[in-house]
């Protein structure tokens, strides 16, 4: 067996122009599938990156909200009610919402303003520059140094700006672990003084984060609050709630699975058409090596076996190239929005696998059908 | 003389139903012996080919028996076919057939790769048989740098490399010119056959009679006649 399968090796490879076309075809299949599949990952953890950045284990809100910044405010009773369930260790306030600041230099930009637990200042972000207390002194707000940053004129400690008519300066530099999706500045400042400074409904809760004693307790947590007619959500189920927003409400999930068919389709085309006149130019050959003594399953090998070939290397090439081009682009572009997940590394391989299947089968019925008979003819 | 190498009984074969229906063959005995050339000759279209095919366990008669080595080939399941190909009966088509992205020892070697010999005691083996036919030298270029005469003989040596008993020839002469078409089927006659050994040649090549034992005439799917070849 080994040496028949090193004859289709040499087949193959020794094809060159066909080989190369190949392995382009899944390359480029792979590359793209990875490419468009890393693309929405990114989009869907950056969607998410206040429910990383705060990193509460619980989130507590109007069952209608559907993503962070889509908050629907609660009334403070609830906060309250929270607390005084079983099993909370604590419970406090978010304010998250959106604000436009004015800079020194007159250009309005719009922010995204956090508002933490005057208290406990839970979910408070890692600082780079300043103390965290210094978030209690006047018109203190602390501001994220992610890729939005320089849209804020790249403040320092002390940068005064205006917000909704109120002074507000810069006390902090932070830092975060999830950049935002939305391309703006990322300010955090006291619960209290967000919801004074900035519009707000008759009930001013965002969220309510919930730290539970145990992790035994969460059901328990998520059934009294089910009562009061608001969900509990763990931190997954937050960021599963919200991909699922915007994969299934929005465009986006669907333009990403039609790109991804595409990429399955052209990949497939290109290496299904080009295995194919490489079975076929390679037909008599079969069919002589059949007359010869050649078992069919011998001929099945050698088809299956340069088809997993050229699958195997090209699926390589492809996530090589992809991961290359994207840790390229996350060098020169920090906040581009593509992350390479295992799940999307096993569904391209699978992808992959289905166009091998299929170019395996036409290039099987093909041999497997011919008669040597006719090859004998001529 | 020699042992019986082929025994054909009433061979039948037609092609295509009903009003198309054309037979090929119709109802062809004769007997090849081991340590004879037997040339088959007739008209493009007389069932030669048909008839060749039957012989060699790739085309499975209407009616009649084919008895090769005391063994009715027709009766065996095609996986014994596929082996009774492999091990007693060898090749040489008009075309050749021979791999052009193999080099040529590789192409020689491909019976003793289907009879899974290691690798390298294949390239070995063919390597002796392409001695035999002269081309040594020519071992690891693609056979397709090779001229029509040489391509023939690799063709030749991959035929011999299973060592089988019956070799077929099938218009061997067909593409060559005429000295070159001489010069092979005189080296085969010298140096490819021997008393255990059956050769079947299918041909219409006058030039190449005068090698022959016996020739056999087909004519329409039936055999008109049987003489002595040669000089
Ligand atoms: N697969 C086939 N289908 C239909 N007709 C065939 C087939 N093979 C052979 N024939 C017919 O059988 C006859 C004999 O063909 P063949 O054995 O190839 O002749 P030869 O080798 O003597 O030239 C021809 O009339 C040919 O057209
Ligand atoms: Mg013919």
């Amino acid at each position: 067996m080994k040496g028949i399968l090193k004859i289709a090796y040499k087949l193959l490879v020794n094809d060159k122009g066909k080989f190369a076309a190949l392995l382009i075809g899944i390359t480029f299949a792979t590359f793209l599938m990875n490419m468009v599949t890393s693309m929405f990952a990114g989009i869907l953890l950056k969607s998410s990156s206040t429910v990383i950045n705060i990193g509460a284990k619980i989130w507590v809100m109007d069952p209608a909200v559907n993503t962070v910044q889509n908050s629907i405010p609660m009334p403070d009773y609830i906060l309250d009610a929270v607390r005084s369930i079983n099993g909370v260790r604590f419970a406090v306030p978010l304010y998250s919402g959106a604000a436009l600041v004015r800079l020194r230099n007159g250009v309005y930009q719009s922010v995204s303003i956090l508002g933490l637990d005057d208290a406990s200042l839970f979910g408070r972000p890692e600082l780079m520059q300043g103390h965290i207390e210094d978030i209690y002194s006047d018109n203190a707000f602390i501001v994220v140094k992610d890729a939005e940053f320089p849209k804020l004129g790249n403040p320092k400690i002390g940068t005064g700006f205006e917000v909704n008519d109120h002074t507000g300066v810069i006390v902090g530099i932070a830092r975060v672990t999830t950049g935002g999706l939305f391309g703006v500045p990322t300010l955090y400042t006291t619960y209290s003084r967000a919801v004074q400074y900035l519009p707000s409904t008759r009930y001013t809760i965002s969220y309510i984060l919930v730290e539970p004693k145990s992790t035994g307790d969460v059901q328990h947590i998520k059934e009294q609050v089910k009562s009061m007619g608001y969900v509990a959500l763990t931190k997954d189920e937050f960021m599963q709630k919200i991909a699922n927003f915007y994969k299934y409400q929005t465009g986006v999930g669907t333009n990403i699975l039609l790109m991804t068919a595409i990429s399955f389709i052209v990949g497939l085309s290109i290496s299904g058409q080009t295995f194919y006149t490489f079975i076929l130019e390679n037909l008599e050959k079969f069919g002589a090596l059949k007359a010869i003594g050649a078992r069919g399953y011998e001929l099945v090998y050698m088809i299956l076996f340069q088809t997993a070939f050229t699958s195997f290397i090209g699926y390589g090439l492809g996530i090589g190239l992809s991961t290359l081009l994207i840790t390229i682009a996350k060098l020169r572009l920090p906040s581009y929005a593509a992350i390479i997940t295992y799940r999307n590394l096993g569904m391209a391989f699978i992808m992959v696998l289905v166009i091998a299947g299929i170019s395996s089968y036409i290039g099987v019925r093909k041999v497997i059908r011919i008669e040597p008979f006719d090859i004998f003819r001529g | 003389m020699a042992g019986m190498a082929v025994q054909a009984r009433e061979l039948v074969k037609s092609f295509g139903e009903g009003e198309a229906k054309t037979f090929a063959v119709r109802g062809v005995s004769f007997e090849a012996h081991f340590g004879e050339m037997l040339y088959i000759e007739g008209p493009s279209g007389s069932g030669k080919t048909t008839l060749l095919s039957m012989i060699s366990g790739i085309l499975r008669p209407d009616s009649g028996t084919v008895v090769v080595e005391d063994k009715d080939i027709w009766s065996l399941t095609s996986d014994q076919l596929a082996d009774f190909r492999l091990n007693t009966v060898g090749f040489v088509f008009q075309d050749y057939h021979l791999f052009p992205r193999l080099t040529t020892v590789e192409n020689v070697a491909i019976p003793l790769i289907l009879k899974k010999l290691e690798w390298n005691e294949s390239m070995t083996q063919a390597m002796r048989y392409l001695e035999i036919v002269g081309l040594r030298d020519r071992a690891q270029l693609p056979p397709v740098k090779l001229s029509g005469g040489e391509q023939q003989r690799v063709a030749i040596a991959r035929a011999i490399a299973s060592q089988p008993d019956i070799l077929i020839f099938d218009e061997p002469t067909a593409s060559l010119d005429g000295d070159t078409g001489r010069k092979i089927v005189d080296f085969v006659k010298k140096n490819i056959l021997n008393e255990n050994r059956c050769i079947l040649i299918v041909t219409h090549d006058s030039r190449i009679f005068e090698y022959a034992d016996r020739i056999m005439r087909m004519e329409d799917g039936e055999i008109k006649g049987v003489e002595k070849g040669g000089q």
